[in-house]
C-alpha cells in the first residue's frame, strides 16, 4: 500500500500525479465555466465541475474547490460540503485504474466477497487504497468496495473506472489487474477499451470522447428474455413478430 | 391474453448499433414524436392517463395524473427531470435500456416535455456508468442534429433543451427531492413535502420527475394508443414492464412481460434454479421491498398482489437466492448498505441504521440471545414511519421480513455460535460438493 496524504503541493511519484503544481490551468477554468453555463442556474453545474476537477487534478484539490467556488459565487466551505457528500469524489489520488468490486448482497453472495478478498491480498492493499507500483508496472491500480452498480444480472460484478467488468471470478479479477498494471489494452465486457480514471472523469463531466460507438448494444444477460420471445414468436399485441435474428449476442 | 413475454422496450436491444439514431429510426423510432407533436398537449397527457401507466421507479404513482398536477397557470418555467439514478440494490433495467437504446428514452423525454410544456429537461444519471453516459451524450447530440431537440422542434413551436447530468455516487439521490437538491448543486438530501415537486421542484418551479422506464414507455403509448397499452397487465397494474432476474437462476437477465407474470413463470424462462438448487428467498422489487419465499411463487407480480403478500412490486428487481444462502448474512449486508447511504438528515435513520448494523452483526456472529431479536424488531419499529424519507422504511424491510420468515435461522446462528452456512457454497464458482 502507498499511503498518500492530501497534502498540498506535494507531487506524488505515481503516474496519475504528473502535476507538481496544483494550479488549475486556464483551459480547465474555461471548461468549468462552460459546464456552469449549461444550466439555467449555474450552481447546478457543481457536480460535473467537481468531476472535471478530478480529471484535471487527479482528485478534489483545495485549488479545485476554490476555483469552483469562485465561478459559482459560493464559499469554499459550501463547495467542500458538497464534495464530501458524494463517494465518487476522492480526496486522495486513486490509481490510473480504479477497480471497484461490488459487495452488495447479491454480488457478495455470488462471489463478490471472495473476489474482493483475493484481490485485496493480491494487490496488498485495502479498501480505498492504491496498490504499490512495482518495478516495470506502467500503470497503478486502486481498490474500492462498491455498492450495487445496476448490473446484478452479471454478478459477480467489478467496475474499472466505472466501466462494466461482468461475471468475474477471483482468477479473472487477478488477471485483470495484472494486465492493467502491465499496460496491456483491456476492454470492458460491455464497452470500449478502458481509459484512465482521469479520462473517464472528463467524460462524466460532460466532455464526450469518441468511444460511444464501441462495444456491443447489450451484454448477453440483457437479451435473455428478448431472445426467448423471438424464438417462440412472442410479441406485444399487434406488433408483428420480427423474424430477423440480427444483431449481437444472439 | 397477451403472450408471456412482450418485448417493447427491450425489442431492439440486440440490433446492430441499436444505440444510434439511424438504427432507432430504421425500426420506427421518432414516429411517435411526429404523432405527438400533431396532438394537443392535453391530449398527450390524456393518452398517458388513459393507458394506466404507473411509475416504474418503485412507487407506482399514475404517470398521467402526475403530469396533470403541473399548474399550467404558474408563471415559472416547467421542468422535466428523468430519474436515471438506478441504485436500488437488485435494480438493473434502466442502465441496459440507456446503453442499448438511449433514443427510446430521449423520444420519451421530448414527448413528455411537450405534454407538460417544459422547455428544459434533464437526465440525472448515476455517475458510475461511464459507457451509458457516453451513449446518452452521443444520442442527445444526434437528436439535436436531427432537429428533434432545440428550438421550434419540427415546426411545432415547441423548444426543448436536454442536458445529461451525471451524479457522483449517492443512493439517496434516487429519492426524487434529494435528486432535485443534488441537481441544484447541493448535498443530496430529501426535502420536506409539501410543497410537492409538481408545484415547487427544480429551482422552486413546477417539475415532473419520472423514472427512465416510465418515460421510455411513453412513445409506445402514443404510437399504439392507450388501449393497446392497457390491454396488457392486470386490473389496476396495466401494461408491460421489465423484470430483472438476478442471482441463483440458470440464466439471469431481463424479461419484459405484462405486469402480473409470476416468479414461477420467470424462473422457468430463466432456465430454472441453478443446478439442483432450491429457491429459498427473493426480493420482488429491490432490497427495499421485504423478502418473500417459495410460498409466493405464484403471486401475480403487480402492484396490488405483491402488496397483499406483504411486500412491494418496487422496481421488479427479482434477486433470487437458493438454499445455500444465509439470510442473516444477506440482511446484514443490506443493512450495512442503508447505514452507509443514510444521508444523515434525520436521527431515526442516521442513528437507527447504525444500531441495526451493530445488532445484526452480533447476531450473525452468534452472540446474544433470542431476546436480541426482539430488540432488533423494536429498533425497526422506532425507524419505520418515523423518518424523513422512504430510505429508512426500505432499510427495515429486509430485516422485519427475514425475521418473519426465517426466525429459526437467526436462532440457529445463536445455537451454532455463528453462521451455519458455508459462504463458498453460494458462490458461482462453488467447489464441487460444497453445500449449505
Ligand atoms: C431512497 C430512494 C431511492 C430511490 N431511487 C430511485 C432510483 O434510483 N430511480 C428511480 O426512478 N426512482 C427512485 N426512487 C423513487 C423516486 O423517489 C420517485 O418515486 C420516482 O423517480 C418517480 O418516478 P416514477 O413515478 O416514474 O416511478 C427512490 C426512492 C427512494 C426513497
Ligand atoms: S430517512 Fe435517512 S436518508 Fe431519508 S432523510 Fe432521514 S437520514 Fe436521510
Ligand atoms: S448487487 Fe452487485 S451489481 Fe447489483
Amino acid at each position: 500500500m502507498n499511503p498518500t496524504e492530501p497534502s498540498e503541493g506535494r507531487a506524488s511519484d505515481r503516474g496519475v500525479q504528473k502535476h507538481v503544481l496544483n494550479r488549475i490551468d486556464d483551459k480547465t477554468v474555461g471548461e468549468l465555466r462552460e459546464i456552469a453555463a449549461r444550466y439555467p442556474h449555474k450552481r447546478s453545474g457543481l457536480l460535473p465541475m467537481l468531476h472535471l476537477v478530478q480529471s484535471a487534478q487527479g482528485r478534489i484539490t483545495p485549488e479545485g474547490i476554490e476555483t469552483c467556488a469562485e465561478i459559482l459565487e459560493l464559499t469554499s466551505a459550501e463547495v467542500s460540503g458538497v464534495a464530501t457528500f458524494y463517494t465518487m469524489y476522492k480526496r486522495r489520488p486513486v490509481g490510473d485504474f480504479h477497480v471497484g468490486v461490488c459487495v452488495n448482497t447479491l454480488c457478495a453472495v455470488m462471489g463478490g466477497d471472495e473476489i474482493y478478498d483475493r484481490l485485496s491480498e493480491h494487490l496488498g492493499c485495502g479498501n480505498d487504497e492504491t496498490a504499490e507500483r512495482r518495478e516495470g508496472d506502467t500503470a497503478t491500480v486502486s481498490l474500492e468496495r462498491i455498492e450495487c452498480n445496476a448490473a446484478c444480472d452479471y454478478a459477480p460484478v467489478a467496475m474499472v473506472n466505472w466501466e462494466f467488468m461482468d461475471n468475474q471470478t477471483p482468477q479473472s479479477a487477478k488477471d485483470l489487474v495484472d494486465d492493467l498494471r502491465a499496460g496491456k489494452e483491456v476492454h470492458s465486457t460491455r464497452g470500449p477499451r478502458l481509459v484512465t480514471w482521469r479520462e473517464a472523469e472528463r467524460v462524466i463531466a460532460g466532455f464526450n470522447d469518441d468511444l460511444a460507438n464501441e462495444g456491443p448494444s447489450a451484454g448477453p444477460a440483457s437479451l435473455v428474455g428478448r431472445n426467448i420471445a423471438r424464438e417462440r414468436g412472442w410479441t406485444a399485441p399487434g406488433v408483428p413478430a420480427s423474424n430477423e435474428q440480427k444483431g449481437e449476442g444472439e | 391474453m397477451s403472450d408471456m413475454l412482450t418485448p417493447v422496450l427491450t425489442d431492439n436491444w440486440g440490433d446492430e448499433r441499436s444505440w444510434t439514431i439511424e438504427a432507432y429510426e430504421a425500426q420506427g423510432g421518432y414516429r411517435a414524436l411526429s404523432k405527438a407533436l400533431a396532438m394537443s398537449q392535453d391530449d398527450v397527457i390524456a393518452a398517458v392517463k388513459d393507458s394506466g401507466l404507473r411509475g416504474r421507479g418503485g412507487a407506482g404513482f399514475p404517470t398521467g395524473m402526475k403530469w396533470g398536477f403541473i399548474p399550467q397557470d404558474n408563471p415559472n418555467p416547467k421542468y422535466l427531470v428523468v430519474n436515471a439514478d438506478e441504485s436500488e440494490p437488485g435494480t438493473c433495467k434502466d442502465i441496459p435500456l440507456m446503453m442499448a437504446s438511449p433514443h427510446t428514452l430521449i423520444e420519451g423525454v421530448i414527448i413528455s416535455a411537450y405534454a407538460i410544456r417544459a422547455n428544459h429537461a434533464f437526465i440525472y444519471v448515476r455517475g458510475e456508468v461511464l459507457h451509458v453516459i457516453r451513449r446518452l451524450q452521443h444520442a442527445v447530440k444526434e437528436a439535436y442534429l436531427a432537429g428533434h431537440l432545440g428550438k421550434n422542434i419540427h415546426g411545432s413551436g415547441h423548444d426543448l433543451e436536454l442536458v445529461v447530468h451525471a451524479g457522483a455516487g449517492a443512493y439517496i439521490c434516487g429519492e426524487e427531492t434529494a435528486l432535485l437538491d443534488s441537481l441544484e448543486g447541493r448535498r443530496g438530501q430529501p426535502r420536506l413535502r409539501p410543497p410537492f415537486p409538481a408545484v415547487a421542484g427544480l429551482y422552486a418551479s413546477p417539475t415532473v420527475i419520472n423514472n427512465v422506464e416510465s418515460i421510455a414507455s411513453v412513445p409506445s403509448i402514443i404510437e399504439h394508443g392507450p388501449d393497446w397499452f392497457s390491454s396488457m397487465g392486470t386490473e389496476r397494474s396495466k401494461g408491460y414492464g421489465i423484470f430483472s432476474l438476478s442471482g441463483h437462476v440458470t440464466n439471469p437477465g431481463q424479461f419484459e412481460a405484462p405486469l402480473g407474470i409470476t416468479l414461477r413463470e420467470l424462473i422457468d424462462l430463466a432456465g430454472g434454479m441453478r443446478n439442483g438448487h432450491k429457491l429459498k428467498f427473493w426480493t420482488p422489487g429491490g432490497s427495499s421491498t421485504g423478502i418473500l419465499t417459495d410460498e409466493h411463487l405464484d403471486v401475480p407480480l403487480d402492484f396490488e398482489a405483491v402488496a397483499e403478500a406483504g411486500s412491494m412490486l418496487g422496481t421488479r428487481a427479482l434477486q433470487i437466492f437458493d438454499e445455500t444462502t444465509c439470510v442473516v448474512r444477506a440482511t446484514l449486508r443490506w443493512t450495512e448498505f442503508y447505514k452507509h447511504e443514510s444521508c444523515g438528515k434525520c436521527t431515526p435513520c442516521r442513528e437507527g441504521t447504525w444500531w441495526l448494523v451493530q445488532s445484526l452483526a452480533k447476531l450473525e456472529k452468534g452472540e446474544g440471545t433470542e431476546a436480541d431479536l426482539d430488540v432488533v424488531l423494536d429498533q425497526c419499529d422506532n425507524i419505520l414511519g418515523r423518518s424523513f424519507c422512504a430510505l429508512a422504511d426500505g432499510a427495515v424491510g429486509p430485516i422485519t421480513s427475514s425475521i418473519q420468515y426465517f426466525r429459526d435461522e437467526y436462532i440457529a446462528h445463536l445455537t451454532h455460535g455463528g453462521c451455519p452456512h458455508d459462504p463458498a457454497a453460494s458462490t458461482l464458482f462453488a467447489p464441487a460438493g460444497a453445500s449449505a
